[in-house]
Parts: structure tokens; sequence; C-alpha cells
């Protein structure tokens, strides 16, 4: 079944088109990629498909739901998290702060009871920072909670957007290149964790520019390139495909091994 | 229609002077994307030197007013430098901090120079009253008018068709391409200061001349209202800073007419709010995107 | 409230009318430095319009004094909550933009403030307001201090304070974290438009005369001072730059009367170098905690087991080796 459906998706800034007319679903508990050189348009579209853009056509249905018109901190709430390729994390705030305040339209204490603190706001919190801590320690990340983030080092801090995304408990977790900067082991090491996002149930979108980590652990994939989509199938489908190995050649990339 | 005349042709004068300021605010928000509050400053700066260059030094106009841009611009520069460049990478909000601590740093320094007291500035050239059909205006105002007009025109010149305006408007696309594709991105940011101040200064010695007005907190109005003519014109783009002041200008003076003129100042703050109410990105329109 | 006018006897008693007198306008600014703080060193949205709203404070409760015979609590009351209608109103527009907009905003606001109370008849125009009886003690203004303290302490260490926090610290990833931006930072501005009001009334219920001059755009510069000296992000910081930035012209009166007249000079320069030195304000910020805490928490820590403290060392680009060796 179709978790989200994208249809005729465009954007444009000015007079260039960043996404043109982009068709494609994701099933739930896939695990979905968003392939292409430089400046294809993947992140504009995981900016269209979490409300911090406005698409100029298409449409984007979330669970059968239109979401197009949504803000951001709706679409959150039904259920999309992301992360972010430029790491955004709230650096002077701890690690285990980070993560609640992904939880943010989880918990419900309002400005009176944040005020206030009512025996069962002080409950809210302390379960949160509870959860918080267990999706630390999914992530890898125990033993750095009092850190402060922007203290993490850089793979540390890839995690921590992970378990700040997670606290959310989306049903779709959209990852804008979680492999970036990183080594060898610690990509096999998030390897392992994007499969156990999806035994726990969770639908996954990657944008990743590292081909062994797509090909490795993507059912489908959808290929861009200059805003348009220009192949989608299985990996191995793609690989083969002659306008993708076009594509990433003229871009002096290499698909594949 | 001799007084709504009248009252355009006030508008205009005053909404040249307001598009001057409003160019340095929208220059510096092209290429910082930074509200540059020490800029009213500037333009007081300006008045103070032109007026001892004229008064003290008795040199004559055309001598006075390059020699207040210049002076003006190497204080702007001078800001730019001690509280902006070291900011580079640091948050808007420490940077908006920063500048507003140079506002009320000039302001006051000029407070402690020269006192509180308004001083007069007497042009240094006869002004004659000049009667054009029902229009009454003078020599001092048609100058006004003219400089700004001859200034805005070299701007757009040198925006437009010289190496440094390219460099200009690069910076403000895009500061680290622009650094990649081999621009000198701190320079053309001080060039950037250095334009817009020199042209706050032209504005501050034309204005205190219109006013017969000196005094070290003339720029805080006048910059407010080179802000809000930047914003409602589009703020980062050029020929809207010159439509706005003109706008702003206008309406100051009719809304004058037809209320009174202790409102004044809140005429600019009231079409500010609904700017930022109905046209954010202002009239002309500007890039406000926000990379994520 | 006897107990409190005992108390005051007993204050007045102890402290000479001069210092009584400083102390009490001291807790006034610590009240709207730490209401500030709420908006520009937890939101991170410049505000310098601060005054516009002690204003509002205190001409409302003023004149619901004088006009309408209103007790001391309810006119103080009111002048908190009309403050924080006009900051709504400020507030709600502005805030929907970037963060900028409302710096010049409120700036603006604070002038049309001071031209309204100018030009209005109520108010008693330049010549200033009347006749206010005076009702502010020094005991009220210490629990006005606490409350303010507490309030806004509990409030910063909740869902509603992470998230303008969260805001401060990156706008698109907070709502991206399901977190309405303009609605949390048109709360934080309401409240703080509150306390703001609320010193308002305090402040004319002391000096029983209040006028437009007694608001302008200078005093807002003040009150940023005290919360960037304070620490941006710092609470208790915002109680003692008030404290010091109140006195410190107090001691340059009699020694250096130059530096005392001119301080705006050094608050301009303060706030410039400030931010090139130490960008969250001169005696540092923290998220969630305030410098003394963080002190006592790295003692505290340096007592306890090593543990995780000695992650502070790993540096970053090392890919926390040390970080990850337990898994």
């Amino acid at each position: 079944m179709a978790l989200l459906e994208v249809s005729g998706l465009t954007i444009q800034f000015g007079g260039l088109r960043a996404v043109d007319d982009v068709t494609f679903h994701v099933d739930e508990g896939e695990i979905f990629a968003i392939i292409g050189p430089n400046g294809a348009g993947k992140t504009t579209v995981f900016n269209m498909l979490t409300g911090i853009y406005k698409p100029t056509a298409g449409e984007i249905k979330f669970q059968g739901r239109l979401i197009n018109n949504m803000k951001a901190y709706e679409v959150t709430r039904l259920g999309v998290a992301r992360t972010f390729q430029n790491i955004r994390l709230f650096g002077e705030m701890q690690v285990w702060e980070n993560v609640v305040v992904g939880a943010h339209t989880r918990l419900r204490s309002g400005l009176f009871a944040s005020v206030f603190k009512p025996p069962g706001t002080r409950r809210e919190e302390r379960a949160a920072r509870e959860k918080a801590y267990e999706h630390l320690a999914f992530v890898g990340l125990q033993g750095w909670e009092t850190q402060r983030a922007r203290n993490l080092p850089y793979g540390a801090q890839r995690r921590l957007e992970l378990a700040r995304a997670l606290a959310a408990e989306p049903k779709l977790i959209l990852l804008d290149e979680p492999a970036a900067g990183m080594n060898a082991q610690e990509t096999a090491e998030l390897l392992e964790l994007i499969r156990k996002l999806k035994e726990r149930g969770i639908t996954v979108i990657l944008i990743e520019h590292d081909m062994k980590l797509v090909m490795g652990i993507s059912e489908r994939i959808v290929v861009l390139d200059h805003g348009r989509k220009i192949a989608e199938g299985t990996p191995e489908e793609v690989r083969r495909n002659e306008a993708v190995i076009t594509a990433y050649l003229g871009a002096g990339a290499n698909v594949g091994h | 229609m001799g007084v709504l005349g009248q009252q355009l042709l006030n508008g205009l004068v005053t909404g040249s002077a307001y598009a001057l300021i409003a160019l340095g605010y929208t220059m510096v928000y092209g290429v910082l994307q930074l509200i540059n509050f020490a800029h009213g400053e500037i333009y007081m700066v300006g008045a103070f030197v032109g007026l001892l260059l004229v008064t003290v030094v008795k040199l004559p106009f055309l001598a006075a007013l390059p020699l207040a841009m210049l002076a003006a611009a190497l204080v702007g520069v001078t800001v730019e430098f001690v509280a902006y460049r070291p900011l580079r990478r640091s948050s808007r909000l420490a940077v908006l901090i920063s500048a507003i601590g140079m506002s009320i740093f000039l302001q006051n320094v000029a407070l402690w120079i020269f006192g509180p007291a308004t001083r007069s500035f007497p042009p240094p050239f006869q002004v004659s009253v000049l009667q054009i059909g029902p229009l009454r205006t003078n020599t001092l105002a048609l100058l006004t008018l003219g400089v700004a007009l001859v200034m805005m025109v070299g701007l757009h010149y040198l925006v437009r068709h010289t190496k440094t305006g390219k460099a200009m408007r690069a910076v403000a696309q895009d500061r680290d391409t622009a650094a990649l594709m081999g621009i000198n991105v701190n320079r053309t940011i001080a060039l950037t200061f250095l334009i817009g101040s020199s042209l706050a200064a032209a504005a501050g010695v034309m204005v205190g001349m219109l006013f017969n007005a000196v005094v070290p907190t003339m720029g805080v109005m006048p910059g407010l209202k080179g802000f809000v003519a930047a914003v409602l014109g589009g703020i980062g783009n050029i020929p809207g800073a010159m439509l706005g002041g003109i706008v702003l200008g206008l309406a100051e003076t009719m809304g004058v007419a037809l209320l009174s003129s202790q409102w004044r100042d809140a005429i600019a703050f009231a079409i500010l709010i609904l700017v930022l109410l109905y046209k954010p990105s202002g009239l002309l329109g500007a890039r406000v995107e926000e990379k994520v | 409230m006897p107990v409190l006018d005992l108390v005051n006897e007993a204050l007045r008693e102890w402290i000479n009318p001069y210092y009584y007198g400083i102390f009490l306008v001291m807790g006034i600014n610590m009240i709207l430095a730490m209401s500030l703080n709420l908006v520009t060193g937890f939101t991170g949205q410049l505000h310098l319009g601060h005054a516009g709203f002690m204003a509002i404070g205190a001409y409302t409760a003023g004149i619901l004094a004088t006009k309408g015979g209103a007790a001391f609590l309810p006119a103080v009351l009111a002048g908190g909550v009309a403050a924080a209608f006009f900051g709504f109103v400020v507030g709600l527009p502005t805030l929907r933009l970037r963060g900028d907009y409302l710096a010049i905003a409120t700036l603006g606001f604070g002038e049309i403030v001071r031209i309204a109370i100018l030009n209005l008849d109520i108010t008693g125009g330049a010549f200033g307001l009347r006749g206010i009886p005076r009702l502010t003690n020094l005991p009220i203004v210490i629990i006005a201090v606490l409350l303010t303290y507490v309030i806004l302490h509990s409030l910063i260490r909740s869902r509603v304070g992470r998230a303008f926090i969260a805001i401060r610290e990156d706008e698109v990833a907070a709502s991206a974290m399901g977190i309405e931006t303009t609605r949390m930072k048109v709360t934080a501005f309401v409240l703080a438009a509150f306390f703001a009001g609320v010193a308002g009334g305090l402040y004319a219920f002391w000096f029983r005369f209040i006028s437009p001059g007694s608001f302008g755009f200078l005093l807002s510069i003040e009150i940023l001072s005290m919360v960037v000296l304070g620490g941006l992000g710092n609470l208790l910081g915002s109680v003692l730059g008030a404290g010091f930035i109140t006195y410190l012209p107090e001691l340059l009166r009699t020694s250096v009367p130059a530096v005392a007249q001119h301080r705006m000079v050094f608050y301009g320069a303060l706030l410039v170098l400030a931010m090139i030195v130490r960008p969250n304000g001169l005696l540092g910020t923290s998220s969630e905690q305030g410098w003394l805490e963080m002190w006592l928490a790295r003692r505290k820590a340096k007592h306890a087991a090593r543990g995780p403290a000695r992650l502070e060392a790993a540096a970053p680009g090392q890919d926390g080796a040390d970080g990850r060796s337990g898994e």
C-alpha cells in the first residue's frame, strides 16, 4: 500500500525549475532512495515533502491525505520526520534535550503546565527523558546524553539527528545523505541502523551519494537529474538504465561498485 | 490642485533623501543580510562633517559635499571592519546586536563631542525662492533633488555596468560561490559599505541644510525611515529602495496634510507594519528564500 | 498586606533612603532584563522596544489609579495585560517573518508609543501623569523579582521553553521538529511584554510621576545591555547584569561624572565588544542551565566517576572514538 504518493511535483525558483514534474510513490515499510548528481533537486524534494517549501504544482499525499499546503509542523505531526544534509542540531542544547525537542509533537504540556508543572507534566517530562535516552542508545550514543550537541564529533552528530527524528515517532523518515562524511565502518553501522528502522515498521526514504549503501539497502530507487525523474526501479534496473549511466558519466561519477 | 502639487513636490524632496539612505540599507542587506543599524549614524556623521567643512573650513559646497561623503564612507567602512567583519560566521542575532551597539556608540560619541544642542547649517550659497506655476520651491530643495538623482543614476551605472557592481551582485547572490569564483568577498563588502555610507552622507548634508539643523540624534528617525523605505521597495532590491524612498516621502507629506504633523513619524511605521502584513517582499520584491 | 508593610518598615529603618531607591529600581530593571532575555536570549529574537511595553504598563496602571481609583495590584496586573495585548498586536505580524524584522518593528513600536503618549489627552502629554500614589515598596518589588525568576526559570525547563531555545538555535530545524515557530515566538514575546508591563506598573507606583521621556529608546538599549552583560539565555545573568548596570552610573556619578553622563557610549561599545569576544554575552550562556548551575555541575562531575565527563575531551573530528568504544 502506498504510504506516500507524489505526482507532478514541481517547484520554480525565479526562472529555474528546480524540480520538474516528478512522480513516484513509496510503499509502507519500504526502504526507498532518491539519487542523482549534485543539483538534481533531491533535497528540494525533501523540503517539499516536509512542508519547508511549497510546491509550485503537483500533489503530495501522505496516507491518502493531501499535504501540499501544510506547514512543516503539521506534516511532522502526521508522522513524517527528517534529518538534514548539512547537520542542523540545536548546538547549545544538551544531546538528550535535542532528542526531547524531536518529541515536541508527542508531548502535551502547554504554556500553563510548562510554568506550573503539575504532576502529570512532571511524569511526562521524566518519561520523555527516558525515552530520549532509549533513542540515543538505539543509535549508539549512550554516554553522550548530557554533552552539548555542538561538542559532538561529526559522525555522532549525524546519529543524533537520527535519534532526534526518531523521537517524533514517525511513520516515514527522510534521511538526507546520512552517510556523508562517514568512514567505511561508520557507514556499515548506519546500514545496520537503517535496517533496524525497517524492522520497527518505519518507512525510510534516503538521499545518498554512497552508491554502495544505496544499492545495498534500497528496495526501490528513483533517479533525478536536473530536477526531472530519469529512472525508477529496483537497484538492479537502475544500475542498467541507459539514462542513468549517461547522467552519472556526464557528472563524472560511477554507478555501482 | 495647487496644494496637492505642492505636497507632491515637498514629498518628492524628502523622499529623495529617504531613497539615498534606503540605498545603503538595501545594499548592505543584499551582501550581508544585515540591518545596519549604524547607517542612520553615518548619515549624521556626514551632516556634521559637511557642517564643519562649510562653517569652519569655509569650503564651497562643491568641495564640502564630496569630502563629507568620503569621511562618512571611511567611518562606514571602519564600522564594518570593527563591528561586522569579525562576526561573519556568527549568529544573525550577534551581528544585529553588534550593529545596534555601533549605532548607540556613534551617536553618543557625537553627543559627547558636539553636545546635544541643534546647530544651524547655513547653505554656503544664496538660496532663492522659485515660483513655478502654482508651485513654490527654492533652489536648495531643487539641488537636493538633483544631487539625489545624480547619485542614483551613478549608482545604477556602477552596479549594472562595472566589474565592482558585478562582484557586488555576485556576493549578494551567494557569498561562498562568489568567493570560489575568485571574487574578493571582504573587499566587495567593504566597497558596499563605502558606497552606501557616502550616499547616506550626501543625504545628511542636504537634509542638514534643508532643515538648517544638525544634531547628534538626527540620524535615528531618517535611519529608521530609510530602512522602512528599503523594506517597502523590497529589501535587497536597489531600484526598490529608490522607489520605496519616494513613496514613503510622498505618503508622509500626504499623511501630515491629512492628519497632523505630530503623527508624521508614526506614518512610516504604520506603513512598515502594513507592508510586513500584506507584502513582506516589498513593492518590487526580493529574494527571501532561505537555503535549507 | 500588613506583613509586607512591617517588612518594609524594617527595611526602611535598616537601609538608607538613597540605597532603598536604588535597590528598588534595580529590582524593576531585573524584571525587565529577565523578560527581555526570554525573547532575545532564549528565543533569539532581537527586541528593541521593551521600554515601550514598560510605558504601556506604567501608563495603564497610572491612569487606572489616578482616574479610575483602581487598587495597586489590579492596576499593576492590568498594566501587564495591556502590554501583553500590544505585544500580541505587534508580534503577530512581525514574528511570522524573519527575525530581523522584529528588531525594526519593535524599535518603531517603541517610538509610536512615545509619540502616542505625547499626543493623547488621557496621558497628560508632554507634562506627564502626576498624582499616582506611592504604593510600590521594596518588599513588593523583591517578591515580583522572585516570582518572575521562578516562573521564567520553570518555563525554560519545559516543553515550551525547549521550543524557544530550539528556535534560537535553528529555526528551520525547529519547525521540522513540529514546533509552531510563529506561535512560540509570539508566546515568548507576549509573556515578555506582560512582565515589562508589570515592571512599568511598579515603576509608576514608585515614582508617582511618569512622562514619555522616561521610556525612550535608550532605556530599551540599557535593558538590552543588561541582558548581554549577563549572558544571552542566562536568566540569573540578567539579574546580575541589571544589578550592575543600575548601580554603575550611581557609582560613577561621584567619581567619574563624565563617564556616568556619557554611559551610553560605553553600553554601545559593550554590545559590540561582547558580540565579538563572547557572542553569548559576557557571563556566558547555556541552553537550560545558567553559568552558575554549569559551574556547580562541572564541580559535581569532577567529584563523580569519570564516565561521560571524560568524553568532553574528545575533540570533534576524532569521530568520537572513545565515545563509542563501549559498544
